[in-house]
């Protein structure tokens, strides 16, 4: 992973080398033994800020020579990109595939002239025409709705949904690289000011420049790597409704069920989860699309925040989550996963020797999800 | 709201959509074939797979299926705050339309309520919003 931060000076292809380069090395791995390249969502020329490299610039900047590459926003979210490496692996098309985020978005709002914004008032067209005439420009609008709704069926609270800007926050402060530094106290949560109800401040996750790679292998190219390996034990993914607004159920319950039908592992088996949190609603829908408590009881599975703690019985978002570590765009939550079952948490590593992980990303009408062993 | 709205472009899928309201007009695309409702509209019926899949005026009525009080003014001219809602139609199964309650307090608006459309046109694009009934 490259540096962390909020506008950033460092180029987007440079952050990008930066995390190769540590992920090489911890891999013990060189660039010509690197054959694949996987990437969430491609490069996207008129949004450079989101997406600014794609599969092309890091084969091209760093010379590789590749045999199977990948980068496409219709996927199973962001993570769709590690599973389809996994496929690419096993199916012999690839031996080392190096799998990337980079997100600019920070750095790309404060310099317009170099990242051009997407344009909010022009013409629009696909499925934005349909939110975007009624105010509804971001995901905070449409992920909002949802949580309006699980508050009146279910009984959802601001007191539950804050328990996870707290985790986060207690998290990150713990983490080195994050890019909050600072606790969070309920108090402050309850009267930050609104974005979009029942959101606050703190339930959306900001803005950051930062590059995360992953670098997936072949169970039979371990001999080559010289790190803690650990292994992608399942995966699923989903689609709802790509028009958001035509999706009656986040795709994270789906997936989640999806999940543990190729494995023999079981919901009490996972040590920790990483769960996609790019608002503070997502891992309510991803506890209980995952199972580990009943459609409904995501809320109170919250409420208090000692269960989801780092000392807690499911430790959550160890590494700050995008609320606290920042908007690393999915990559992170599968990195943190990594980082604790091997150990190398450091003041934030949970303890019991955690051997199985869940990592997510996405949980609107797109989801993803990793389940992550150590043997 | 004298906001002005993103203007949609106009083609050969949505164009009865968002010029319905000129006659008064909610049109939903459904399918000649099943009957089922095709929204975002497509000349392919998702349903059947059916193309014969044209315009049809539903009623107009609905209920909020969920709804979010916006706060942040996404653009620089836009006034806060209000409510964007997903309203389920009476007689369109399926079909969530992402829509603003109006002509009504925001703190006024909850789930279950019942809607009908009222149209603010602009620049020839006719929106569809939403306010109570009584
Ligand atoms: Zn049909």
């Amino acid at each position: 992973m490259s540096e962390v931060g909020v506008r950033l000076a460092r180029s987007p292809l440079g952050l990008t080398l930066d995390a190769v380069r540590e992920a090489i090395a911890d891999a013990g791995l060189t660039l010509d033994q690197i054959d694949g390249v996987a990437t969430y969502p491609g490069k996207m020329q008129a949004f450079l800020g989101f997406s600014p490299i794609g599969a092309d610039d890091v084969i091209e900047a760093f010379g590789l020579t590749t045999r199977w590459h990948v980068g496409a926003a219709e996927t199973t979210a962001q993570l769709g990109a590690i599973a389809e490496a996994a496929a690419a692996v096993k199916a012999g098309l690839a031996r080392h595939v190096i799998c990337f985020r980079t997100v600019y978005e920070a750095a790309a709002m404060a310099r317009p002239d170099e990242f051009p914004p997407m344009e909010r008032r022009k013409d629009v067209t696909g499925n934005s025409q349909w939110v975007s005439p009624f105010g509804a420009f971001s995901a905070a609008n449409w992920t909002a709705q949802f949580a309006t709704r699980h508050m009146k069926r279910y009984g959802l609270t601001r007191e539950q949904l804050a328990q996870v800007a707290i985790n986060d926050h207690a998290n990150a402060a713990l983490n080195p690289r994050a890019i909050v530094k600072q606790p969070l106290s309920l108090d402050t949560y309850m009267s930050a000011r609104m974005i979009s109800t029942p959101f606050c401040l703190y339930d959306c996750d900001r803005f950051t420049d930062c590059s995360t790679v992953v670098i997936v292998s072949a169970g039979d190219a371990l001999d080559e790597v010289r790190t803690i390996p650990v292994r992608i034990a399942a995966s699923a993914g989903s689609v709802e409704r790509y028009s958001w607004d035509q999706a009656e159920w986040a795709s994270a319950y789906p997936t989640g069920r999806d999940l543990w039908k190729n494995t023999d592992y079981r919901v009490d088996d996972v040590d920790t989860v990483q769960l996609y949190d790019g608002f503070s609603f997502q891992p309510i829908t991803w506890l209980e699309g995952l199972g580990f408590c009943p459609v409904g009881e995501g809320g109170r599975f919250l409420e208090g925040g000692k269960r989801i703690a780092r000392d807690g019985d499911l430790p959550m978002n160890t590494g700050g989550g995008q609320l606290g570590w920042g908007r690393l765009h999915g990559f992170g939550f599968a990195y943190e996963a990594v980082v604790q079952l091997r150990g190398e948490g450091g003041a934030r590593q949970i303890g019991g020797n955690p051997r199985v992980a869940v990592a997510t990303s996405g949980g609107g009408p797109m989801a993803a999800a990793l389940l992550l062993a150590r043997d | 709201m004298v906001w002005q709205r993103s203007r949609v472009r106009l083609d050969n899928d949505n164009r009865a959509f968002w010029t319905g309201g000129a006659d008064g007009k909610l049109n939903i695309a459904r399918c000649g074939d099943c009957g089922g409702f095709i929204h975002p509209p497509r000349e392919v019926c998702r349903h059947c797979l059916s193309d014969k899949v044209a315009p049809f005026a539903v009623a107009g009525t609905g209920v909020i299926d969920s709804y979010t009080v916006n706060h942040q003014a996404w653009a620089k001219d836009m006034p806060v705050p209000f409510v964007i809602a997903r309203v389920a139609l009476d007689d369109a199964p399926g079909v969530y339309l992402t829509t603003n309650i109006v002509g009504c307090p925001v703190e006024d608006v909850d789930i279950d309520d019942r809607v009908r459309v009222v149209f603010e046109e602009q620049d020839g694009i006719w929106y569809p919003l939403f306010e109570k009934v009584a």
